[in-house]
């Protein structure tokens, strides 16, 4: 009886999920790929065609490339700092490392503004004498980008970190091996899933970023606008032409996101030890 | 000459792991360090390979300053409880690690890794991955990777602590068979008194950051130089203010030469051994019985049973110490 009433409470479990699931982000997510072609392929095809956004989606993948770089080196040292090394203020940094994960990205994008812009940020004069630009300028996406999406490599190998444990390494290091040899021969191979799926996940989010990206870059075509600016921008502009063009952009953005997932779902039965 | 260790003190926040530790270890030996867990063995096994620094105090290996040598630059194998197993790196690649690190020849590598693994057995697993492995096998692929680099010293931290006990006694009589064909300096940490007994040259009992005594398993048998030593190293028992083994103590069915007189509370048999509690006459509520230990044609020819009136005595010869002396 209560085996029956247990199914009975997980089948209803399992449709509240699912319409949840399904009303949430099946749904709309399919809608963006019916309203792609509901005029047919070769407007899709035609989107592809545009300088505009041919230079969107380069400049989302090289801004992301180099996010993702960025976070990937910071990520596992600022990882290996948070396991292996004991020193006052560690708790504090560890929770400093997650504040990109609650802080709205439009805050950000505005601090980043408040530090690098080259009129009235803290550092953005000096820079500027020195002929670089940051704000409304590629770094200033990198910057934006890598700022967001920081958690998520140190989330992953945090844990890995501390359970491969230090044995393996000491053993090294008996064994004649210096930092340097045991870090690349020992720690990173025993953490590789980790960062693995750290790198994946940092980049499905460097793709989408929306938010921080907009207040830093201003958005201009050909010059500082990435995808999901560009969605955004030909979504509010009039003509079917632009409304196609948005979805096709953002459908590909979907389609790049799901692929990072898979690959994911594919990686974590490879995480056994 | 070998290790010879000075005046060592550690201590971790307010907790002493050692304190003020001199030890000689003898060449080519196979030592134990033997001590309840917590007591210090384990720093200093750690301190001896540099992967702890001293607070205090000098580490000497052959003759040669060790103490501010960093541990890669020892030349010290060094095998853990739990194996430290490279699992992303086949066994023969786990043993060739100190000597890729060493940028020996291929094939010189090559040649000694298959000697290693023919010495530790494991020659048909060359290619497999430790995970693949049995616990005993991993501590053999340990061994043969800490016996690659040729080390001054070999080191070991609990090496049989995290095996079942059957695999741990057929470990421990082979770690004794391949200490006695490659005679490396070799000092092994254990909380097992039997293994300590059993495998080693020379033991070295620590207990609360301090050594309590050091000599052969047969001394610290039988001459303990503390109270603390006897009881560690097997059962004991009190008779008269004196700490003396249960075996060592004669029990006769009429009276002997300075017996005391007492009834057998307890006797029981396990194997061919008999365990006997005996109530001393005129022993208060607080005191325990008086073990005693014999085998059972012993105790059937005295005619022993629950109920007995007896008087022991320690025997002749026997090894007692005085309690808080």
């Amino acid at each position: 009886m209560r085996e029956h009433r247990r199914t009975g409470f997980t089948h209803l479990l399992r449709i509240l999920v699912i319409a949840y699931l399904g009303l949430l982000v099946v749904w709309p997510v399919a809608l963006v790929a019916i309203s792609t072609f509901s005029r047919g392929v070769q407007p899709v095809l035609d989107t592809f065609a545009q300088p505009e956004v041919q230079f969107a989606f380069q400049l989302t993948a090289v801004s992301a490339f180099w996010a993702v770089l960025i976070n990937t080196v910071f990520g596992v040292t600022i990882s290996l700092l948070l396991v292996r090394a004991r020193f006052p203020g560690r708790r504090l940094l560890s929770a400093l490392i997650d504040l990109p994960l609650s802080v709205s990205p439009v805050v950000v994008g505005l601090a980043l503004l408040l530090v690098y812009s080259n009129r009235t940020g803290w550092f953005g004069p000096a820079l500027e004498r020195l002929g670089l630009q940051i704000v409304y300028a590629p770094a200033g996406i990198v910057l934006a980008t890598a700022f967001v999406s920081l958690p998520l490599v140190v989330r992953e190998v945090v844990p890995v970190l501390s359970e491969i444990g230090t044995d393996a390494e000491q053993a090294a290091r008996s064994l004649g091996a210096g930092a340097v040899q045991t870090f690349w021969r020992i720690t990173l191979p025993g953490i590789r899933w980790g960062v693995v799926y750290g790198v994946v996940l940092s980049l499905a989010r460097s793709l989408g970023e929306f938010g921080a990206v907009k207040v830093v870059s201003g958005g201009v075509a050909l010059r500082t606008q990435t995808a999901t600016l560009l969605v955004e921008e030909r979504y509010q502009q009039f003509g079917a032409a632009n409304t196609v063009t948005a979805y096709t952009a953002a459908l590909v953005l979907a389609l790049i996101a799901v692929v990072a997932l898979v690959v994911v779902a594919a990686l974590r039965p490879e995480r056994r030890p | 000459m070998s290790i010879e260790i000075s005046d060592v003190s550690k201590k971790f926040g307010s907790f002493t792991a050692l304190a003020d530790v001199t030890l000689d270890v003898p060449n080519g030996g196979l030592t134990a360090l033997l001590g309840p867990s917590g007591g210090g063995k384990s720093t200093l096994l750690r301190i001896i390979a540099g992967l702890e620094t001293a607070d205090a105090g000098s580490v000497v290996i052959n003759g040669l300053d060790a103490t501010k040598i960093p541990a890669q630059k020892r030349n010290i194998g060094f095998v853990f409880q739990h194996y430290a197993a490279f699992r992303h790196l086949s066994v023969a690649r786990n043993v060739a690690f100190g000597l890729e690190i060493r940028h020996r020849p291929k094939a010189e590598i090559a040649a000694r890794v298959e000697e290693l693994l023919a010495l530790v057995h494991l020659s048909q697993f060359a290619d497999r991955l430790p995970s693949q492995l049995s616990g005993g096998q991993r501590q053999r692929m340990a061994l043969a990777r800490a016996l690659a680099i040729e080390p001054a010293v070999l080191l070991l931290d609990e090496p049989f602590g995290a095996l079942d006990a059957k695999v741990r006694k057929e470990l421990r009589d082979w770690l004794r068979r391949l200490h006695d064909e490659v005679h490396v300096t070799t000092v092994f940490v254990t909380h097992d008194q039997e293994e300590a007994l059993e495998v080693a040259d020379t033991i070295v009992v620590i207990n609360n950051g301090r050594i309590e005594q050091v000599g052969t398993p047969d001394e610290l048998y039988d001459a303990p130089a503390t109270e603390f030593v006897m009881n560690f190293l097997g059962p004991v028992t009190t008779l008269d203010g004196r700490l003396v083994r249960p075996h060592d103590v004669a029990v006769e069915a009429h009276p002997h030469p300075g017996a005391r007189a007492g009834r057998i509370v307890r006797l029981t048999r396990v194997g061919f051994e008999v365990r006997l509690e005996v109530g001393l006459d005129g022993a208060g509520a607080v005191d325990r019985p008086v073990l005693v230990t014999l085998t059972r044609t012993e105790a059937r020819a005295k005619g022993l049973e629950e109920g007995s009136v007896v008087w022991v005595a320690p025997a002749p010869g026997a090894g007692t110490i005085a309690i808080g002396g």
